[in-house]
């Protein structure tokens, strides 16, 4: 556990940083969410990201039981529509805004691991 | 599946050295026949040119917003009833992975929720197959790798998407681990293939990729009751591959074993052209699919009423049709026939024909002999012109050889079979001139008539072959069998 | 300048005034405020012009033109309208067209209105002062020195500053109705539901609302009438809600319950309570019950919704990737491309956010985050209608303080998060909440108060602004920056 002092902000205020997550784990996340982080990128996220979540410890440590997680607040259930088609988009609008296209399709470096 | 006494599983596979047993499960991916999409409105068409079947909810675009289409909803619970599985309320998740050919850079799948749990499968062998789960989720867009020296993945300069299939919707049906053997495993996809074409789920298409199945493959020595470690082989797009690569795959996992080696979980895909399975280059980060709550879909909560429906409106499975023929022909279980005779493609004919009213046993005679060995039956070839082709033979109008001859060249050019046989100038004798025709033949050969009287009845071979060739093979051989029978017991 | 939305409608549709000249009014307010202000991101001379101009013909052919006829309106740079850039304030979309528009752009230009331009906003919505645009801050027009609240700053700005009537931004935690507060107007977050989210950038998709900002409660009590409605390209939008909003206006408040929710004056500025205090006494005045309530599982709300909004952030921010629009910085494959992308092209704070949100959704930490903070959202729902048993509806400060510095808080996220405590409850409960302008600080910053109700407890909810507006005796709180008027009046 580091003791972390921080007079930024409200005056002086000292929040006990816990270390939940590590900058190890943070390299892990940026991979997983295809961000590249440089090593002091991945420790301030580390720090940043743990003072986040030792705010939410309060609802870690919560027994909430069966209280159901809610979906719709207005309890909409069973939105569908018909099997109807409409218009799509042309695709000289769609490839417009392609980073790079060939053959009216979207083109991209090579995909490894593909089956 | 083990008998105890023996020590010997009944199907566990010749092929395996003695003392070993397959373990396997399928994972049936089928694209739903609807019109449109998933989520969006965009057309559900194999083969379009590239990109033109998008918008922005297929596309991923941001802003844009899934909405459910009603009609692949309740073909993927007909899915979950034809396999006796329980249609249950459900979530959509998000399973969420880069890839290219997928716009989201997520699924939207079901997860801990599907629409249908626990059903099960029941093989023309009477083994029974359970049915974990049948959920639905999107189809991905397709790439097409450019260059490179090496084949179609490595070394690829480019690639290419074309997201024309991106959304369209998708069941997938996962069994339980209870396939046993390379045969079961054809056997389980036949019938489920049988039952989605069927209730009109699927076109059943497995070249067009609209049924794709993976094969989760292990194996253990029998009696052992934990599972072993399994691979997933992906690329079977056809019954041939299937039954080669799990054949495959078995032999190696148990070589593996047997050199006291560890069979590692991977995701290998089978090689069609070398005919071997090969280990997928894996991806470097570990799968974690960080799945939640699609929070752009609300619930799913099929009513009874719903349910029951659907239920009601399931047309006659496969399974159904086989105790049917069975019974009309007066079987205790189908032979070959009867499951020719039950392949999609044919048995549409094949019930016309019974519902027409012809005889049941020349109906799937004709089907799984004829007019299997002439798939795929071309469109155009009318379901009337089958009944039609049968009802003349059991009337006479045509001899079964002549039927036989009128079916192909009826499919062929796809004329009614009534056309076919005056085009042909083929003429039925009728019972009276057949019956002139035989007396005369039995004038001519008196000596032999005489001693067949006498009871020499091999001579009868001889009586219809004399009949066949005056009669230029018009007569039908039955009909001339049973006319001679009448002479012999008159005189 | 300066009229209201219903004034230039009502004056366009009866031909006094040209849509073409309310048009050009603002296009020229925008390009003499937008060097200081900020507060645009993009617009389209030519196509404004145009369909303004169109309004007009309609008109002088004494066709029917709708509600909005000739009404100029911005929208936050997370909507899609063709034929203007979306940015969503981000370098990863930097020259993005969409290809589609929005259902509430389309609803609003139905009616007749005429988009001016696209505000700036915190990257992807992500902020609460607009300081994480990657396109440069936008400024309080009350204090340059000051930030607008966020996300939503850049049409709240513009709201205030008069260069339109009307903007809608989008709310996700507080981001409509936070910078409203803090800018003097008025900001509304709807019943989740109520407005289609169609052609919304999506942010936290199960907690995102369009609303308006004006400077009247009237203009977005039309606005919301426009834009609220069942879509049938929007699966969570609700097919049942009817409302009649600009009517409220006047209806007395006699025997209204209302109470003040303890919880979110904890921690406030004293001149931000004193501002709620007072509000409430003039609604005793005016015949309202005002009582104190307690809501204590809305303390649970900050820390449910930092799981939430990350969360659902990260996977919607996914296809941000650099195959199919927008930026693409190119690697040897695929996989690389996409991270040289996405490292290039999202903001620090949006990098932080899909962190977080990436980690609480890993396997081993759902449960423990997602899944408790789904959970919470419940809660806090209950916690909401056990109030409303006993209360119509709620009032409650905006934002603990009134605007702030910029850079005060830049340097610690959770700090800028905690400032959003009084707003994200009526997110996670899906409930409607707006903002109203009272009063001002000692400093002469404005100060909102927030009017709380029930699910599709809209009308009500108006009834009480139109009350709390006419006893602050309307008009905005706080006057412009010099340094701005300045510009906005120089050369006339
Ligand atoms: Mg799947
Ligand atoms: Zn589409």
């Amino acid at each position: 556990m580091l003791l972390h002092v921080d007079a930024e902000d409200f005056g002086f205020r000292i929040s006990v940083m816990s270390g939940k997550i590590s900058p190890m784990e943070v390299a892990h996340v940026a991979m997983l969410a295809r961000l590249e982080l440089t090593d002091q990128e991945a420790e301030l996220y580390a720090e940043q990201l743990s003072s986040v979540l030792d705010h939410a410890s309060d609802i870690e440590s919560l027994d909430l039981g069966d209280t159901p997680p809610t979906a719709h607040p207005l309890g909409m259930v069973n939105v569908v529509r018909q099997d109807l088609p409409r218009s799509s988009l042309t695709s000289e609008s769609v490839l417009r805004c392609a980073p790079d296209q060939a053959e009216n399709m979207f083109s991209v470096p090579p995909v490894l691991g593909a089956d | 599946m083990v008998d105890s006494e023996t020590n010997q599983s009944p199907s566990a596979p010749s092929f395996l050295p003695e003392g070993w047993e397959i373990v396997c499960g399928l994972e049936v991916h089928t694209e739903l026949k609807t019109r449109t999409k998933l989520f969006c409105g965009c057309l559900n068409e194999f083969g379009s040119y590239p990109n033109t079947n998008i918008c922005p909810v297929c596309l991923g675009l941001p802003g844009a917003l899934p909405v459910l289409n009603g009609e692949a909803l309740e073909i993927a619970a007909r899915i979950g009833l034809a396999l006796n599985a329980t249609v249950q309320a459900s979530i959509f998740h998000r399973k969420n992975y880069f890839y290219p050919d997928m716009p989201k850079d997520f699924q939207i799948s079901q997860y801990d929720i599907p629409l249908n749990a626990d059903g099960y499968l029941i093989l023309p062998s009477g083994v029974r197959i359970g049915i974990v789960r049948a959920h639905m989720e999107e189809d991905t867009g397709k790439i097409t790798h450019l260059g490179g020296s090496s084949g179609r993945i490595h070394g690829a300069e480019r690639a290419l998407i074309d997201y024309n299939r991106s959304g369209v919707p998708l069941v997938e049906i996962v069994s339980a681990p209870d396939i046993a053997s390379p045969d079961e495993a054809r056997q389980y996809v036949t019938e489920l293939r049988a039952i989605l074409i069927a209730i009109g789920a699927s076109d059943g298409k497995m070249e067009e990729g609209s049924l794709r199945v993976d094969a989760n493959v292990s194996v253990r020595p029998i009696g052992e009751s934990e599972f072993r470690t399994r691979c997933e082989i992906k690329n079977l797009n056809s019954l041939r591959s299937l039954v080669r690569a799990i054949t495959y795959e078995a032999q190696r996992q148990v070589e593996v074993y047997t050199a006291a080696g560890e069979v590692l979980q991977q995701t290998r895909h089978w090689d069609e052209d070398r005919s071997i399975t090969v280990a997928l280059r894996t991806k470097e980060e570990a799968e974690d699919y960080r799945y939640f709550p699609e929070p752009d879909l609300v619930p799913l909560e099929p009513t009874e009423s719903w349910i029951g429906g659907l239920r009601e409106s399931l047309p006659e499975l496969p399974r159904q049709r086989r105790l049917r023929l069975c019974d009309l022909v007066g079987l205790d279980s189908a032979n070959d026939q009867i499951e020719t005779a039950i392949l999609p493609e044919l048995y549409g004919f094949v019930d016309a024909a019974l519902n027409a009213g012809v005889d049941p046993k020349l109906v799937v005679a004709r089907a799984s002999n004829e007019l299997a060995s002439l798939l795929p039956i071309p469109d155009g070839y009318e379901l009337e012109w089958f009944s039609d082709l049968c009802r003349m033979e059991m009337e006479r109008k045509l001899s079964s050889t002549q039927a036989k001859a009128v079916l192909q060249e009826s499919v062929k050019s796809l004329t009614p079979p009534a056309v076919v046989r005056d085009r042909l100038g083929i003429t039925q004798l009728d019972d009276d001139e057949l019956m002139i025709q035989i007396k005369s033949i039995v004038e001519e050969n008196s000596d032999e008539w005489t001693r067949l009287k006498a009871g020499e009845m091999q001579l009868k071979g001889f009586f219809i072959g004399q009949i066949m060739k005056k009669t230029g093979g018009k007569a039908d051989g039955k009909i001339a069998a049973k006319m001679l029978a009448v002479l012999l017991s008159e005189d | 300048m300066g009229k209201s939305a219903s004034e230039i409608a009502e004056l366009v549709a009866s031909g006094r005034r040209s849509a073409v000249e309310f048009a050009e009014e603002a296009l020229d307010a925008i390009e003499r405020s937008n060097g200081i202000l900020n507060a645009f991101l993009s617009v389209n001379r030519d196509l404004t012009l145009e369909a303004a101009g169109r309004i007009d013909a309609m008109v002088a052919a004494g066709e029917k033109v709708g509600r909005l006829a000739g009404v100029p309106v911005a929208l936050k740079d997370n909507m899609c309208q063709i034929g203007f850039d979306t940015t969503c304030a981000s370098k990863i979309l930097n020259g993005w067209s969409p290809p589609y528009s929005a259902t509430v752009v389309q609803k609003m230009i139905a009616e007749g209105a005429v988009t001016v331009g696209k505000t700036n906003l915190d990257e992807f919505a992500m902020g609460s002062s607009t300081e994480n645009s990657a396109f440069g801050p936008t400024r309080n027009p009350i204090d340059l020195e000051r930030v607008p609240g966020g996300s939503s700053g850049g049409s709240a700005a513009a709201v205030a500053a008069s260069i339109v009537p009307l903007a809608l931004g989008s709310d996700t935690g507080g981001s409509i109705r936070q910078p409203a507060s803090l800018t003097g107007v008025v900001g509304v977050k709807p019943t989740y539901g109520v407005v289609s989210r169609y052609g919304l950038v999506a942010f936290a998709s199960s907690l995102d609302q369009i609303g308006p900002f004006s400077r009247t409660v009237g203009d977005s009590a039309l606005a919301l009438e426009v834009i609220s409605g069942w879509d049938n390209m929007d699966s969570t939008s609700y097919d049942g809600a009817k409302f009649s909003l600009v009517s409220q206006q006047g209806v007395p408040m006699d025997g209204v319950r209302i109470g003040i929710v303890k919880e979110f004056m904890d921690g406030c500025d004293e001149e931000v309570l004193a501002a709620v205090r007072a509000a409430a006494e003039q609604l005793s005045k005016a015949g309202a019950k005002v009582d104190e309530v307690s809501i204590p599982e809305t303390k649970l709300g900050l820390s449910a919704y930092y799981i939430i909004a990350p969360a659902e952030a990260s996977s919607n921010l996914a296809r941000f990737d650099g195959v199919r629009f927008g930026l693409r910085v190119e690697g040897s494959d695929i996989a690389e491309t996409n991270v040289k992308t996405r490292t290039a092209g999202f903001g620090d704070e949006v990098k932080r956010r899909i962190m977080l949100g990436t980690y609480a959704l890993s396997s081993g930490y759902y449960d423990a985050y997602y899944g408790k903070a789904q959970q919470v959202k419940t809660m806090i729902k209950r916690g909401f209608e056990r109030a409303y048993r006993d209360f119509d509806a709620l009032i409650s400060p905006v934002s603990p303080t009134t605007a702030f510095r910029f850079g005060e808080r830049a340097s610690n996220p959770l700090a800028m998060y905690l400032s959003d405590v009084c707003t994200i409850p009526s997110n996670l409960a899906g409930h409607p909440a707006m903002s109203v302008p009272f009063s001002a600080d000692s400093s002469g910053l404005p100060i909102g108060i927030q009017v709380l109700a029930p699910a599709l407890g809209e009308e009500l909810m108006f009834r009480i602004a139109f009350s709390i507006e006419r006893s602050s005796g309307g008009g905005g709180f706080g006057s412009l920056d010099p340094a701005l008027e300045e510009v906005m009046t120089g050369g006339r």
